[in-house]
């Protein structure tokens, strides 16, 4: 192949139905050598499909799917190699480790399967287990470990095969909220050792912009935006993610003027309510006259008790509620007919109906098309 | 009731003590809620926070001390009194949520005013305004089981609350939730609490749920209360390092204090490894010159600057940075410590860079040891 470098996994215009309905939808994506990338997005976005598709569970429509350069999956050539000959690893929600065999066993067992000799067996499971964190582990049976163990025990599972990709589908899911923490910075750190590339489906947007080097949100079976996490976050490129990563402020309203990379906006507050002129950087497609939604993030907004001088932005309203969560305050405030979430960094006792000005920085906001 | 105390208190518990064979599972613990507030009782498992919800259900007896709710006595172990569990007249709701799967929401919510005889057209009614308070009018057809774990806990609260109890005693109710659906219940909880206007208490091991939720918070452990305080109180002011380490996140560095500049100021000492560094702070309670103490600092009150701006001067090199979307998790090591940091987003710190820490004297707390 030409062009630029080759990715481990390339799925080219990718296409799944399951009767009428169109669970992927021409999902085109290159993933690099050791590459962490995640697929993001709500339940039935089409993100397990898709790694179905890759995995070999699921035969695509239309489109290929290449791993490591050779064709696995085309219905147009009639190719669909199976599972076990598309040199992956699997991690799943549900452990799937066997409670009857020892750490060990299991994580050797694939290896013996594929009459891998006995040293090497032993050399090969002992580097996944130290790896993992369970070399001291390795007589233990399945059933005395716990959930996150038993997690790391699929993980060497895995990863002793040495395949060329690991697909993880929401592992994480059935840990409880600390442990799950642990894990994601844990899996993070195996997946750069150990130089594995992976691909990664779940739900969950804090899991993705902690593990990720890339993200792919999903929605309704097509791709809405590929980047890094922080892109992702700060330069959402429609609603949809905006308020799908993080809580956005969404505000509707039309563009009054445009000059390059800045618009200006009115929003309307309420149907009693004159509008308000505010200042966002523009995203891409948006142009004059258009219905557009300014998105603006709970920490990129400051609270004011009397009205700024020098603000450019400036959205006058009255606090509705606060909910104290230590390390700041989420406030919620009432402008006009929305309701707009500011994360308060420092303490202040504020009582609901009282009046607060709220102000962000231009480029802080983002105006998108609606 | 001592004259002059600011809230009649709705609640009163006195000098409870609760033992199970030689283990005292609550040593000595007194409180009391004002009417219509909400109560945490927080710790880890073993701490007494449920022993001592239990007590005041009636389902446990106790040993000492005595019991009182709207001034009449439940408990008086000196005056041999124990009024029955069943005529308390306390609404509860437990973690598993006791909905029964044969009925449906309203008949699960009914049943408690059917069994005190109340006349069929104002079970009607009320049933009606507890279920459209929770959220589940559309729901009051459909039998339990056919309810997410969220929408069976609000039935649960809705039975609890629908006779208007006295009080409203809450074990862990969202612990069997997800965490996107237990962040959203917290919230939801506090509003209806807030509502219906009934003195509740609330035990979890959940900080982030206590301080969320509670008008006070107890924090217990090994059967004692280690500080009463509002959310606010609890999280800038613990009163020692083991409320200071189990309320959020903290960087507790043991040092000693050197200086009393004003009272509640001072300077204090620590040293981790190589370095070493004088701080001015606010001293806690029981600290003063001379004693040693923990220096207590939370993630956000530190700042990770690029330029030196003399002393005190804390020189440390980012080990690494988690982005977590509207906030920045560092860590920086300083000697043989490791600060945890939460900066904002739009702050591009990267693992390697040295960089200079400001702590805000006001944020900094020495504590007992």
């Amino acid at each position: 192949m030409s062009g630029p470098a080759r990715g481990v996994v390339e799925l080219d215009r990718l296409t799944k139905r399951f009767g009428a309905e169109v669970a992927v939808r021409e999902v085109s994506l290159t993933v690099a050598p050791g590459e962490f990338v995640t697929l993001l997005g709500p339940s039935g976005c089409g993100k397990t499909t898709t790694l179905r598709c890759i995995a070999g569970l699921e035969s695509p429509d239309a489109g290929e799917i290449r791993i490591d350069g050779q064709v696995v999956a085309s219905r147009a050539r009639g190719i669909h190699l199976p599972p076990e000959d598309r040199d992956i690893g699997m991690v799943f929600q549900s452990y799937a480790v066997w409670p009857h065999m020892t750490v060990f066993d299991n994580v050797a067992y694939g290896l013996r399967v594929r009459r891998v000799g006995r040293s090497d067996v032993q050399d090969r499971t002992t580097g996944a287990l130290e790896l993992v964190g369970l070399a001291h582990l390795a007589d233990r049976y399945a059933t005395k470990l716990s959930g996150g163990q038993r997690q790391r025990v699929a993980l060497a599972r895995a990863i002793v095969y040495r395949p060329k990709v690991i697909l993880f589908d929401e592992p994480l899911s059935n840990l409880d909220a600390k442990l799950r923490e642990q894990m994601r910075v844990e899996l993070v750190r195996l997946q750069h050792d150990a130089g594995i590339t992976s691909i990664y489906v779940t739900h969950d947007q804090s899991e993705a912009l902690v593990m990720s080097d890339r993200v792919v949100v999903m929605h309704a079976g097509v791709i809405q935006q590929i980047g890094d996490p922080r892109t992702i976050y700060a330069r959402p490129a429609n609603a949809f993610v905006a308020s799908f990563l993080g809580v956005a402020n969404l505000l509707e309203g039309t563009l009054a003027d445009q000059n390059g990379a800045w618009c200006e906006m009115d929003i309307p507050l309420g149907p009693t309510q004159p509008s308000v002129r505010l200042r966002a950087a523009a995203a891409a497609g948006v142009s004059r006259g258009q219905r557009i939604t300014l998105s603006v993030r709970p920490e990129d907004l400051a609270l004011h008790l009397t009205r700024p001088d020098r603000a450019v932005n400036v959205i006058e309203g009255e606090v509705i509620d606060t909910v104290y969560l230590g390390s700041f305050v989420d406030g919620q405030v009432r402008a006009g007919a929305h309701t707009i979430s500011v994360q308060i960094d420092h303490y202040e006792r504020l009582v609901p109906g009282q009046k607060v000005f709220l102000t962000f920085e231009p480029e802080h906001g983002l105006c998108l098309s609606s | 009731m001592e004259a002059g105390s600011p809230a009649p208190r709705h609640l009163e518990v006195r000098g409870l003590v609760k033992s199970f064979g030689p283990e005292r599972a609550v040593d000595d613990i007194s409180f009391g809620v004002p009417r219509g507030k909400f109560l945490t009782l927080l710790g880890p498992s073993g701490c007494g926070k449920t022993t001592t919800l239990m007590c005041i259900a009636g389902l446990h007896r106790l040993d000492a001390g005595e019991i009182r709710v709207g001034g009449v006595a439940y408990t008086s172990v000196a005056d041999r009194i124990f009024l029955a569990p069943e005529r308390r007249d306390i609404g509860m709701v437990f973690q598993s949520y006791a909905i029964w799967p044969h009925m449906t929401v309203a008949e699960n919510v009914a049943y408690p005013l059917e069994i005190r005889k109340v006349a069929r057209a104002e079970i009607h009614d009320r049933v009606a305004d507890v279920l459209r308070l929770v959220g589940l009018l559309e729901m009051a057809g459909k039998l339990a089981t056919q309810l997410s774990g969220g929408q069976q806990q609000r039935a649960a609260l809705a039975r609890a609350i629908v006779y208007r109890p006295k009080l409203l005693l809450f074990d862990e109710p969202l612990s069997n939730l997800d965490l996107k659906l237990r962040e959203q219940m917290r919230v939801e909880l506090k509003r209806i609490q807030r509502e219906v206007g009934i003195t509740s208490v609330y035990v979890t091991h959940d900080q982030a749920e206590a301080l969320v939720m509670s008008d006070e918070i107890i924090v217990m452990s090994d059967g004692r209360i280690q500080q009463t305080g509002d959310p606010h109180d609890i999280y800038a002011r613990p009163a020692n390092r083991y409320v200071s380490n189990f309320i959020g996140v903290a960087n507790l560095l043991p040092g000693r204090v050197v200086r009393v500049t004003a009272p509640g100021r001072g300077e204090i000492e620590v040293q981790e490894g190589a370095a070493r560094v004088r701080l001015p702070c606010r001293l806690g309670e029981g600290v003063g010159e001379g004693a040693p103490a923990v220096l207590s600092v939370r993630p956000e009150n530190v700042q990770a600057l690029r330029e030196d701006r003399g002393e005190p001067r804390l020189e440390g090199l980012v080990l690494q940075t988690i982005f977590l979307g509207n906030c920045l998790d560092c860590r920086v090591r300083w000697g043989a410590f490791e600060w945890k940091i939460l900066a904002h987003p739009r702050y591009l710190l990267r693992a390697g860079e040295r960089v200079f820490l400001r702590l805000d004297p006001e944020h900094s707390l020495a504590v007992r040891p």
